[in-house]
């Protein structure tokens, strides 16, 4: 066999081992503008929120007019709607009632919920600074920021919520197993 | 809907009725023609069972355990859970977008999934508010209402692990954000390891295409895990370091334990077992021969064993178990049994593949307190009356 004959016999089976190895070479490659308008996520250190600010000030009226019919003027529910405040130290007792507040370890899932998924009626229908706002007015009724504490990229992840330090891994298997 | 609850074994006597009213002419009319797309028969009407709600978008429909055979749950009659109702998507317009940390990020259409290689799997998936009912001491009072919250299909699709070679995840890529389109945007984030293990990115259904209430065009299957993770109406995947911490992972489906620290990430649906006949509502007819038909699944693999007790408990049988037994999915069990029409408890528990045992439902409360109701899977016990009634315990 020639030494030419020999290589391309080489790099034709190389191509197609590589074909086969996980390329199927479909669909497309996103623009960066597809990417920016898709790309939603928000995480427990705050990587991925975006710019805008608000306080609970601003946050009452917004809350008032867009949230209170579903969850009270006070955050303590209504109907089928849980309270989504209140019920702080209650979590090891007979009755825990778990909240926003009382319950969710990271204020960021608070911004992400009430960004992509309320209100209820209209998702994804208010700005990033009403949802900076209506979240810092959520906290403000647990007494978590002040009245006037200003929420953004920065401080948000920061607030330290009272239910930070309140979750294990899952132990499981915690009944019994046969050995074998 | 309690009717069709109810039929339990008095459907033989409604079939002998409809017999007795059959005209004249019996078996020489012409029946209907050919059709394009079949429906079963209307003298068949059981379906799922849902409350009423003021919030109708959010709320889950059960599956009517008690009138399935084998492990195949129709998909018409697959249990539902959604948090802001089905959207109703055209797909040529969905697209599934995978980015982060990724070599390749990709934009994908349904026909560009159906062209990778595919893959058929029969897996069950479960809600992890299944049975919680039954921790409470609260149960419902038939099976569909304590049970229903978990189906089982053939998903057909291509595997995620095809898709994330294809776009080749870089070092750092240890968790998987995954978001539907449904109006709340669903989202819940998973462990590459799973990702890459036996995830299906799913667009048929038991031979057809997914129903619009099981994520049309596309949808995740999670085998073993619970059920919210399995995102419906997917469209996109995002390849990050670290879980996003979203409102259904980081509150929602997390186990509030009696010290008050909860248990965040408790995926696996433990092993369960359950007598779908005779169960709760229905009659035995009186003492005899009786068929005792259930089913059983596993989070963790395949169900290697279930014992029935028809005696209060105190000796338990191994039951049959139908063949196949394939991981993470029902498996059929059966026992042959004569009543002798003195009241009894009838009970099921199941070992999967990991020697894993289904614990009782004191046990369950004795390491998890009243408030972790969210995988509960304890034994169920229905209770026999001595006028054949079927009652929960």
């Amino acid at each position: 066999m020639s030494r030419f004959l020999f290589l391309s016999c080489l790099l034709l089976t190389t191509l197609i081992v590589l074909a086969q190895g996980g390329k199927h070479n479909l669909g497309r490659v996103p623009t960066p503008e597809e990417l920016k308008a898709r790309d939603i996520s928000v995480f427990g250190t705050g990587e991925g929120l975006p710019a805008g600010e608000g306080s609970a000030k601003e946050g009452r009226g917004i809350y008032v007019v867009r949230c209170a019919s579903c969850h009270g003027e006070h955050g303590e529910g209504h109907g089928a709607n849980p309270p989504i405040a209140g019920g702080l130290r209650t979590l090891n007792s007979d009755a825990p009632l778990a909240t926003v507040g009382s319950y969710w370890p990271y204020a960021t899932t608070a911004w992400d919920y009430i960004s992509r998924a309320m209100p209820y009626q209209a998702p994804g229908s208010l700005t990033a600074r009403e949802v900076y706002s209506v979240t810092a007015y959520v906290l403000y009724l647990d007494g978590i920021v002040s009245e006037s504490e200003v929420l953004n990229a920065k401080s948000l992840p920061k607030v330290k919520m009272p239910n930070r330090d309140g979750f294990v891994a899952d132990p499981r298997p915690d009944t019994r197993t046969l050995t074998r | 809907m309690r009717s069709a609850s109810r039929r339990g074994f008095l459907i033989a006597g409604s079939g002998l009725a409809a017999l007795a009213a059959v005209p004249k002419t019996w078996g020489r009319e012409l029946g209907e023609p050919v059709r394009p797309y079949g429906e079963r028969s209307p003298f068949e009407k059981s379906q799922r069972f849902y409350h009423k709600s003021p919030i109708p978008e959010t709320g889950a429909s059960g599956t009517p355990l008690q009138d399935s055979y084998g492990i195949i749950t129709p998909s018409a009659l697959h249990f539902e859970s959604h948090h802001s109702g089905v959207p109703q998507i055209d797909p040529a317009k969905h697209e599934v977008l995978v980015h982060g940390a990724v070599e390749h990020p990709l934009i994908l259409k349904l026909e560009d999934l159906q062209r990778f290689p595919s893959v058929s799997r029969i897996h069950f998936i479960e809600c992890a508010g299944n049975t919680a009912r039954d921790l409470a001491s609260t149960p419902r009072p038939n099976v569909q209402r304590s049970h229903g919250l978990v189906s089982c299909s053939e998903w057909t699709g291509v595997t995620l692990a095809t898709l994330l070679q294809e776009v080749g995840l870089k070092p750092q890529a240890k968790w998987m954000l995954a978001e539907g389109a449904d109006a709340c945007r669903m989202s819940r984030s998973i462990a590459v390891d799973k990702a890459l293990d036996d995830v299906i990115v799913a667009y048929g259904q038991n031979g057809e295409a997914l129903r619009p209430e099981q994520g049309y065009p596309i949808r995740l299957v999670v085998p073993g895990w619970e059920g919210n993770v399995c995102i419906k109406w997917l469209h996109r995947l995002h390849l990050v370091d670290q879980p996003s911490m979203t409102r259904e992972e980081a509150a929602g489906y997390t186990d509030l334990m009696p010290d008050g620290r909860s248990r965040m990430f408790t995926f696996v649906m433990e092993a369960k077992s359950v007598i779908t006949r005779p169960s709760g509502e229905q009659t035995l007819p009186g003492p005899g021969f009786y068929e005792i038909r259930g089913l059983a699944w596993s989070g963790r693999g395949r169900i290697e064993r279930v014992e029935v007790s028809t005696d209060e408990g105190q000796g338990w049988q191994a039951a049959e178990l139908q063949e196949p037994q394939l991981t993470k999915a029902f498996t059929r069990f059966r026992l042959p049994w004569t009543w002798d029409g003195k009241p009894t408890t009838l009970q099921s528990r199941c070992v999967d593949e990991t020697g894993y045992v289904q614990p009782t439902h004191d046990e369950l409360l004795a390491v998890r307190g009243k408030n972790a109701t969210d995988h509960y899977n304890g034994i169920k016990i229905w209770r026999i009356l001595a006028d054949g009634k079927v009652s929960h315990v």
